[in-house]
């Protein structure tokens, strides 16, 4: 899957906020920032690369943790309501990619473009929609993003354009390296390589699986997409060289979705459960942050429970609302074929059903 | 006891079946139930056993059995060079199946549905529709493209289109949209050894939907002709025309009216181009009422185009009323399924629209 970010050519600087004290006693014995070790990232085109070592603050960590668990616990519980045949039609879970999400948007500012493919529901989260609005939006409810209209694929934020249905873009993708080339513009086309099409492996899809190398003549790096620190460098390394007028660069993100393509697609067919259950274990993003921040003593797992009580109260409430919110009114059948027009008939199934559209 | 039982009814079973491949008649026809889907699959396994030439290609019809399953077992049966599982390259697939018509295959390439098709709809009109017609005859491009169309069930706006309107505008291009699993089974069959371009529209509703089937209708060169439709169900009082899925809705709304006196021919396209208008014709000279129904939207649709050609015919001067379109509503499909449900035809919606047709 492809997506692509545009961003501004201002250069927003965001400097962490200050150490937030939870408590004077608990802050003492605390580090309230360290530095890791993140992995090196494979370079195309590029003499220097994302740097080796990341910063990261206690309240950073915490935020990129409160962020990530969020999205697994909001596609977790988008898992449960389909089963329960409450969300239907197509959904595709994030679970397992979250570092990508977060880490981007750890680099990037709310008035950065983005756009993504079908696997969206964690970019609608970190581009600023509720889990509320998200989830109710899956159950087709009024409260929804969309106001129901939309669906799983189909969620749009200011500057995040969606949620997209169809992917069948190889060329497209190749046109849009050309142009971005061409006319130098500020570009980061993002590849989360999660190792499978739907149930094609990339060996059996792709004659050049390195996805950073296949813009050519446009500069690449592949970067370890299960590590949050390691995304966010990456990313920023992208944008700034986006930002100081250099053109379009490709990021490879590395990562893996735990559910299989879609809901209707029990993901063990074309890999095996060994393979889900040793990603699991050895690079789930979410773990391998909490680990770091707990042996640096950034955090104790105290606050991490507390934290994760509050995230599982926060979507238990969002998936309650997004049941018992009422579908959308039929007279917004018709709304929202066109922007800015003067109302509209609409033909309804039959001659004699006038509806009407409002803009 | 139950070890012979088992026996007795093993034998029994396969004396039958014996029975069968012998192509003995018995007085009774040995009807089965059969789903589209399967209908489906044997259609095809039995074209690409029937001719060498003939061979699937697109989006995880090989070793993931199809999106839909539709081509279960075929990869397991005959291997990587007649079952091809492709990139998610549309524009680039639909193209090199389309060249490996020209050079004399048999190509089937499936649309995981026929929205993704649009990524490859070039190839499907300017490099297959029209190439027989601009080499005067000497190129043809026999191949088939199928998948499923229309809407589904919450799949929202971008996987939710018929693409019917839009194929059977172009002339070059053959349209077929069966309903049952007799009309699927046939259809196929018949599209497969057709040297034209055959746009394949299957519905996913209708995948796991099982038909009765004659025994004539499983031997194995059993086709349905393309370009002739079929009268599903007589009647004298309103000539109702629908294809595909809402032919079955048609039939449940002739029987609700027929509770109250009114009788309804309810006519399968089967094919949309080249549409038989003849049947369509012979129908409203009878009946004096036409009803089209379709899942599509209505601007320039299949009831449209219904619609001009009786007007343009004999059959004009027969109807006592103005012909009448039941349609999707002229709106990108909701996803919510309170505004899905009322985005489609209902079988209400046929029963209102008769009844307003027959002035009723």
């Amino acid at each position: 899957n492809y997506f692509l970010l545009l961003l501004n050519n201002c250069l927003v600087s965001s400097c962490p906020s200050g150490c937030q004290s939870h408590g004077l006693t608990l802050l003492r014995d605390l580090t309230t920032q360290a530095t890791f070790d993140i992995k090196r990232c494979d370079l195309h085109r590029l003499e220097e690369g994302p740097p080796l070592r990341a910063e990261l603050t206690r309240d950073q960590g915490l935020q990129y943790y409160r962020t990530m668990q969020t999205v697994r616990r909001m596609e977790l519980k988008a898992d449960q309501l389909y089963k329960q045949k409450i969300i239907r039609g197509f959904c595709h879970l994030y679970d397992g990619q979250e570092a990508c999400a977060v880490g981007i948007e750890a680099a990037i500012t709310p008035s950065d473009h983005l756009i993504t493919a079908y696997r969206a529901h964690a970019y609608t989260y970190t581009r600023g929609v509720s889990v509320k609005e998200i989830l109710a939006e899956l159950t087709g409810r009024k409260g929804g993003v969309a106001k129901g209209k939309g669906g799983s694929m189909h969620m749009y934020a200011p500057h995040f354009y969606g949620g997209n249905g169809i992917v069948g873009a190889q060329g497209q993708i190749f046109e849009s390296y050309n142009m971005a080339a061409l006319w130098k513009l500020p570009c980061i086309f993002i590849c989360e390589n999660n190792k499978y099409g739907m149930g094609t492996s990339v060996e059996r899809a792709a004659a050049c699986t390195d996805y950073y190398k296949r813009g050519d003549y446009i500069p690449g790096i592949r970067v370890d997409g299960m590590d949050v620190l390691c995304v966010r460098e990456a990313a920023k390394f992208a944008a700034d060289h986006c930002r100081s007028g250099k053109g379009p660069i490709i990021m490879e993100l590395q990562t893996y979705r735990y559910h299989g393509h879609s809901m209707s697609d029990p993901g063990v067919s074309y890999r095996t459960r060994e393979e889900i259950q040793e990603v699991r274990s050895k690079s789930d993003p979410i773990s391998l942050l909490k680990e770091r921040m707990l042996a640096n003593n950034m955090a104790s797992a105290e606050e991490f429970k507390v934290i994760d009580i509050a995230i599982r109260k926060e979507v238990e409430d969002a998936a309650q609302f997004a049941t018992s919110d009422p579908e959308p009114p039929l007279d917004e059948l018709c709304n929202h074929i066109f922007k800015s027009s003067p109302p509209l008939e609409v033909r309804g199934t039959n001659p004699w059903a006038k509806l009407q559209s409002l803009s | 006891m139950a070890a012979s039982l088992n026996c007795f009814l093993r034998t029994g079973k396969n004396a039958v079946s014996a029975l069968r491949r012998r192509g003995i008649h018995r007085s009774a026809p040995a009807a089965v139930q059969v789903t589209v889907r399967d209908a489906l699959t044997q259609a095809m396994d039995e074209e690409l056993e029937r001719d060498e030439r003939v061979f699937l290609l697109g989006e995880e019809v090989a070793q993931y059995d199809g999106a839909y399953k539709v081509s279960r077992g075929l990869w397991k049966k005959y291997g990587d060079q007649r079952i091809i599982d492709t990139p998610i390259s549309e524009m680039g697939f639909t193209g090199i199946a389309v060249g490996a018509a020209m050079a004399g295959l048999r190509p089937i390439c499936e649309f995981m549905t026929f929205n993704f098709s649009m990524q490859a709809i070039d190839q499907v009109i300017n490099s297959a529709a029209k190439t027989c017609y601009m080499s005067a005859g000497l190129q043809s491009v026999p191949i088939v493209f199928r998948g499923p169309n229309g809407s589904s069930a919450g799949v929202a706006a971008q996987h939710s289109q018929c693409f019917a309107a839009w194929y059977a505008h172009c002339p070059g291009l053959k349209v077929v949209s069966p309903w049952n699993s007799e009309d699927a089974r046939g259809l196929l069959k018949a599209a497969i050894r057709d040297d034209n371009p055959v746009v394949f529209l299957e519905n996913e509703l209708m995948y796991g939907v099982a038909f009765e089937m004659s025994e004539e209708s499983q031997s194995k060169d059993f086709t349905v002709p393309i370009g002739k439709a079929k009268v599903e169900r007589q009647g004298n009082h309103a000539t109702l025309v629908s294809h595909s899925r809402y032919v079955g809705h048609c039939l449940d709304a002739a029987a609700v009216l027929a509770k109250e006196g009114i009788e309804c021919e309810v006519i399968n396209l089967r094919t949309i181009r080249p549409m038989d208008v003849e049947s369509i014709e012979t129908s409203v000279m009878k009946t004096n009422h036409l009803v089209t129904v379709e899942g599509g939207w209505p601007q320039f649709g299949v009831g449209a185009e219904i619609c001009a050609r009786i007007m343009e015919g004999p059959a004009f001067n027969y109807l006592d009323a103005p012909a009448t379109r039941v349609t999707g509503v002229d709106i990108p499909m909701p996803y919510a399924k309170i505004l899905e449900d009322n985005s489609v035809p209902q079988i209400k919606d046929i029963i209102f629209s008769v009844k307003k047709t027959l002035n009723v």
